[in-house]
């Protein structure tokens, strides 16, 4: 088998490993459930609070917006790995390896992704008996929900790559956390974008996050609700549009941030970084 | 030692941040199975110099070649023939010691060949660092010289035929420091690794290092064995002796050579005669002396 080879599959077992362990520790296990818990008590306070007219509950329509929340925020969690395996040296361990930034890459993906939708199911499975009026049953919406899924997963993990490659320490992180947030706030995931100004509206659709959000819903709900969204329409050809505008960018953009962040990888980068953590506590 | 293979070879190598120089002209060579010590105060430039050798770093001029590539274009092949233990790691805190070890030696698969074997299999490795019974703890659970034995092992499981250690003992406690030189002296008594090792603490350096290279202010002040660099530094020995009821003291380089004289000279008239040896302690703190002031 060639260097390359092994290493894809190293990559894979990898990313397995991770993704068990961070369902056999402790903290992690927090981390999995916590949004998804909050979120469910969100959607059970939202389920009979009715939106205008449109004879559907906030609750329905929320409950596919979190999902695409959810997918949009892998974002985060793959900058954060990023971040964290820069500080504590496992991004230097693997510039050490022949081949071992493929590898850790790889199982990055995994870890994140398989998390993903792992956090997903914590979430959906419960919420389907919450929520009334989705549409479960129907294989059609489960396509769609895959699609948007996978086109948002290629879409936000480069992004999320390019940030933690930028944003060098713990801290810096914490910053991207807010923006994000106020991006999610404006993205029509709790309540229909079509109540804000026309303004945020113009900002939340150049973000994939508003767009994960559509497309779940338009997995999810019935075709009535369409009704209150930007156009009355589910524009599933201009959600792929935009996600596929930013996994191209991000894909482009992915492989040149982190060959240059590995580049000023060294024993001794590693240790000052740590040395100026220390000193902040 | 019989193969004279040049596995290091560093020729006026420079580095420089901003207006700082902190490696002037370092020049050496090492050869295939040497074990090299590169030794000095803090701030004399190792840890530069090694991440440079580790491909790690750029330099600002010089050349270098390590196992006969230029570390700053070594590719993945390259690396693989490079084992890298670092000061300090605290990385994969939540893998176990064995599955860590086996998932980093899946790399090297590819890299067998009819007469090596790689990567080592795991549990002969474990059990060669001493960490048998630690072999399925969290990483994160070990302690500082576990830790430190642990990361020689990662950094061994490929069969490098060069290994770099930076400062390898630095904070063990004196039964961990023990346990890690045997370590050591073990896989040099192999003799087919290249180590290079940097250490501050000379004693370090004296008990495993064929050559020692002292590195201060960015150069390197002194290239030989243990015995060489004892040589190499005048007027150190120390030599006293009675005669006529009469106490002398005297410091000479050729030490044997002026007894001799004494001898020849007084005959039985010399007594109580005492020649203390230069320690390598000595030699050390002189010659870091002199580059001081020369830097001066």
């Amino acid at each position: 088998m060639s260097p390359t080879a092994t290493a894809w599959r190293a990559g894979w077992s990898r990313g397995l490993i991770e993704l068990r362990q961070s369902f056999t520790n402790g903290a992690d296990l927090f981390g999995h459930f916590l949004w998804p818990v909050l979120m469910l008590v969100t959607t059970y306070f939202l389920r009979n609070v009715s939106f205008g007219q449109s004879g559907l509950s906030l609750g329905a329509l929320a409950l596919p917006g979190i999902l695409g929340m959810n997918a949009g925020m892998s974002m985060v969690s793959m900058s954060q790995h990023l971040t964290a395996d820069r500080e504590d040296g496992t991004l230097l361990r693997a510039k050490a390896t022949p081949h071992g930034m493929t590898g850790y890459l790889l199982g990055k993906i995994i870890l994140v992704a398989g998390g993903l939708v792992a956090d997903l199911a914590i979430f959906l499975v419960p919420g389907m008996f919450l929520v009334p009026g989705l549409a479960f049953g129907d294989a059609g919406a489960w396509l769609t929900v895959l699609w948007v899924l996978v086109l948002g997963l290629v879409a936000t993990l480069p992004l999320g790559a390019v940030l933690g490659s930028v944003f060098v320490s713990a801290r810096s992180q914490g910053l991207i956390q807010l923006p994000v947030l106020g991006l999610i706030a404006i993205s029509g995931i709790f309540y229909p974008i079509t109540a804000l100004p026309e303004w945020v509206q113009w900002i939340a659709q150049a973000f994939p996050v508003y767009w994960l959000g559509l497309g779940m819903r338009s997995a999810l709900l019935p075709d009535a609700a369409a009704a209150v969204e930007i156009g009355a329409s589910w524009r599933p050809v201009e959600t792929a549009g935009v996600l596929v505008a930013w996994a191209v960018l991000g894909l482009l953009t992915a492989p040149f941030l982190l060959r240059r962040m590995a580049r000023g990888e060294s024993g001794s980068s590693v240790a000052a970084r740590r040395e100026k953590a220390l000193q902040r506590i | 030692m019989t193969t004279s293979e040049v596995v290091l070879d560093v020729e006026g190598l420079r580095m420089r941040y901003g207006p700082a120089d902190v490696l002037h002209d370092v020049t050496f060579r090492a050869r295939r199975g040497e074990v090299v010590c590169l030794l000095g105060p803090n701030g004399a430039g190792k840890t530069t110099t090694i991440e440079i050798l580790e491909g790690f770093r750029m330099r600002s001029a010089g050349r270098v070649e390590v196992l006969g590539t230029d570390p700053a274009r070594g590719g993945e092949d390259w690396r693989a023939r490079v084992g890298v233990v670092l000061q300090s790691w605290r990385d994969h805190g939540k893998w176990r010691v064995r599955e860590l070890l086996e998932h980093l030696g899946r790399y090297y698969a590819a890299y067998a060949t009819e007469t090596v074997a790689r990567p080592w299999r795991a549990d002969r490795l474990i059990a060669a660092v001493g960490l048998t019974e630690q072999a399925e703890h969290k990483i994160r659970t070990l302690s500082g010289g576990q830790r430190r034995r642990f990361d020689v092992a990662v950094g061994l499981v490929g069969r490098p035929e060069l290994v770099f250690l930076d400062e390898p003992t630095a904070g063990l406690d004196p039964v961990a420091r023990r346990a890690f030189h045997e370590l050591v002296l073990e896989l040099a008594a192999e003799g087919d690794t290249t180590i290079l090792l940097t250490t501050h603490d000379l004693a370090e350096a004296e008990k495993l290092a064929d050559r020692i290279m002292v590195l201060d202010g960015g150069r390197i002040v002194a290239d030989g064995t243990v015995a060489q660099l004892a040589h190499q530094i005048a007027g150190e020995d120390e030599v006293r002796w009675t005669r006529d009821g009469q106490r002398f003291a005297r410091s000479a380089t050729e030490s044997t050579r002026l007894v001799f004289d004494l001898f020849k000279r007084y005959g039985e008239e010399i007594e109580d005669l005492e020649v203390r040896r230069a320690s390598l302690e000595d030699t050390y703190l002189s010659l870091v002396r002199q580059a001081e002031e020369a830097a001066r």
